[in-house]
């Protein structure tokens, strides 16, 4: 807020200017009136996060794909596609696309997927949605389960910790991507017999279950460090010296100090998850046809790289973008939650 | 005599150095404090010092039970605490508190400084009279804050000022007797001043008992009525203010004396400086004999063979084969 001396336009009260200024230089040092300009934590992290270039657009295209995602049967319904029905007119008989760039056309923004024909707007926004439900289902259960995990350790120490630490070693020491290619077959077909799940569901939630149970580690790991070095603070001590119980103690003083790693962590697990469905799905354990997926899409344009290569680059691109916007936003909250990264 | 509000009999307080792994195995005891006795009378402040690592701040925390003592017996007011379980602390935790050294870690960053306050009533469930806003912002006004200030965070105060907090949230509960565990180590000189006689001034209106904890001598002189000297898990000598500071006998606390800048370059120059060489014993190996003999320039035979036992030397108590 600058002070609005500088330029005094002709027939302006000068008066009101220099209260005007006076305010200005009042709030600048936190006092205006009776009132004081106080700044929580929070508000400093958000004055650091504007300030900061990448953060903002970064943002902006996170929120934006998201919403692709949630909003897709809108999207689809307003500009008139649809992800299930195959437009004959769009290819040749020998199923090559019309037209130049993969087909794009107004009827087809984006093209037209050779030899099927379905729209690739559509197959990429339903495909977005599927990759988003694993990505923030896994990510919400990973974060839940490390949380819990890293405080009971890093608290209780002691057995507790050993024993827990122990298997956290374990699964991190574990060829964890071999283990799911290698689990998926007889995993899946168990929970297709035993009713909870069928076809793609089942799929999903085969995903979802085992890239959450060996995605926690590491978030337990970083929280259990934290919760080592929290608990000695002296404001942890003062609490005690207090009559705190341990149940206070966690959600009262050592929780607020640990939101910071979740939001992190998750940014940066969204992503990472996003990607993780795409590749496992391009290897053909994640979603089948003809649910749309991206790693499906992409496992296809690979056919027609040469003779289609937007139907390749097209969703390699948005892969790419997505995963880059998320993990740039998890940076930027990051240096803004962090306040030794102050620049100004 | 009245009751001693606090007294401490051979307490000991060991920290197991244990391997790492699911079956651990204890390799030894860090002997933080090693059977030390004091007393503090209502009213009374007991300055405690020592260097870094003596166990000055392990006694403080020991006495308030936030460790659980290895031996011996802390009685705070005529009532044997040493055994207390947490839920039986919890009602006695209104009538003794603590101060801490560094104010930026005493302070949890994401509550506000009226929250901070608050917590004492809000654990103990008391509800103060003309409730919890106006007594946290009474208890603001008292520590010298300005208690409009009550919604800000504690990144939003100096040092000191953030030291005044935490002396409002140690004084919510209105306790008799409070540790100031080197409560004025981190300020700067001229707030700790301040600070000093903030603590003096409350010691006066609310009949508090300090133990003062302190590693600068002239801090602990200004504020004690007695003084205990520690090195090594151990009581070297506990006397009068005065007698401390003007006839010491024991001599490790010739030693840190003398260490004490004169504000006189005169008198400094002329003086006698006794320079202590090497450092602190491992505590979990202690010497044998005096704990004190492998920096003493007076050690005979009898210092390595035999613990010397705190006696009566004047006015004072000391722990040396060979006092002044």
């Amino acid at each position: 807020m600058g002070p609005g001396v500088d330029t005094p336009t002709a027939g302006s009260d000068l008066a009101k200017i220099l209260k005007t200024h006076y305010r200005a230089q009042m709030a600048s040092i936190g006092l205006v009136g009776a009132g004081l300009v106080s700044r929580s934590p929070r508000e400093l992290a958000w004055r650091r996060f504007r300030a900061n270039r990448i953060g903002i657009p970064a943002a902006v295209a996170s929120v934006g794909i998201a919403f692709f995602a949630i909003f897709a049967p809108l999207i689809a319904w307003a500009i008139n596609v649809n992800p299930n029905d195959r437009d004959g007119t769009a290819i040749t008989e020998r199923g090559q696309t019309i037209g130049r760039f993969g087909g794009m056309s107004w009827n087809h923004p984006l093209g037209v997927e050779p030899g099927i024909a379905y729209d690739l707007l559509a197959r990429l926004m339903y495909g977005a949605r599927i990759s988003f439900m694993v990505a923030v289902i896994s990510t919400f259960a990973t974060v839940a389960l490390g949380l819990i995990i890293g405080i009971v350790s890093g608290y209780y120490r002691g057995r507790v910790d050993s024993v827990f630490g122990r298997f956290t070693d374990f699964l991190l020491a574990f060829p964890s991507f071999f283990m799911i290619i290698a689990l998926s077959g007889p995993t899946i077909q168990r929970i297709e017999r035993s009713g909870i799940a069928r076809d793609n569901s089942a799929r999903i939630l085969y995903l979802i279950v085992i890239l959450s149970f060996f995605g926690w580690p590491y978030f337990s790991r970083i929280i259990r460090s934290q919760v080592l070095s929290l608990r000695e603070r002296d404001y942890v001590v003062a609490a005690r010296a207090l009559g705190a119980s341990n149940r206070r103690i966690i959600f009262k003083e050592l929780l607020p100090n640990l939101w910071t790693p979740v939001i992190v962590y998750v940014s940066l697990a969204l992503p990472g998850y996003l990607a993780a469905e795409a590749v496992f799905s391009y290897l053909g354990i994640g979603i089948q046809p003809p649910s749309a997926s991206w790693g499906l899409i992409i496992a296809d344009s690979t056919k027609y790289i040469l003779s289609e290569p937007t139907y390749f680059f097209i969703p390699a691109i948005s892969l790419i973008l997505v995963v880059l916007s998320f993990n740039l936003l998890g940076d930027a909250i990051r240096d803004a939650l962090d306040p030794k990264s102050e620049q100004s | 005599m009245s009751v001693p509000i606090m007294e401490v009999r051979d307490l000991a307080k060991f920290f197991p150095l244990a391997s790492q792994g699911i079956f651990s195995r204890v390799k030894g005891d860090n002997k933080a404090v090693n059977g030390i006795s004091f007393s503090i009378r209502p009213g009374e402040t007991l300055g405690l010092v020592g260097e870094s690592g003596c166990g000055k701040s392990t006694v403080g925390r020991t006495i308030l039970k936030l460790y659980e003592p290895t031996s011996g017996s802390i009685i705070f007011e005529g009532e044997d605490i040493s055994n207390y379980s947490n839920s039986q602390m919890k009602a006695l935790r209104t009538k003794m508190q603590m101060i801490f050294q560094d104010p930026y870690s005493s302070l949890n960053p994401r509550h506000t400084v009226g929250s901070i306050i608050a917590a004492s009533y809000e654990i103990q469930k008391i509800v103060p009279e003309g409730g919890v806003k106006k007594a946290v912002q009474e208890l603001m006004e008292r520590v010298g804050l300005n208690p409009e200030h009550y919604n800000r965070y504690p990144h939003e105060f100096s040092g000191g000022q953030r030291q005044r907090i935490g002396i409002a949230r140690a004084l919510a509960l209105k306790p008799k007797f409070i540790v100031c565990d080197e409560a004025v180590s981190a300020l700067d000189v001229s707030i700790q001043a301040q600070v000093i006689n903030l603590l003096a001034d409350l010691r006066d209106d609310f009949g508090l008992s300090y133990l003062f904890i302190a590693h600068d001598l002239s801090v602990v002189q200004h504020i004690s009525d007695r003084v205990a000297v520690m090195y090594l898990g151990k009581i070297m000598e506990l006397a009068d203010v005065d007698s401390i500071y003007n006839s010491p006998h024991h001599p490790y606390t010739k030693a840190l004396l003398s260490a004490v800048p004169l504000p006189d370059p005169l008198l400094e120059e002329k003086r006698e400086q006794i320079v202590l060489s090497g450092d602190l014993p491992n505590p979990a190996d202690p010497p044998a004999g005096c704990v004190f003999n492998t920096r003493c320039w007076k050690a005979k035979e009898v210092c390595f063979a035999t613990q010397p036992e705190l006696l009566q030397v004047g006015s004072s108590q000391v722990a040396c084969h060979f006092p002044e």
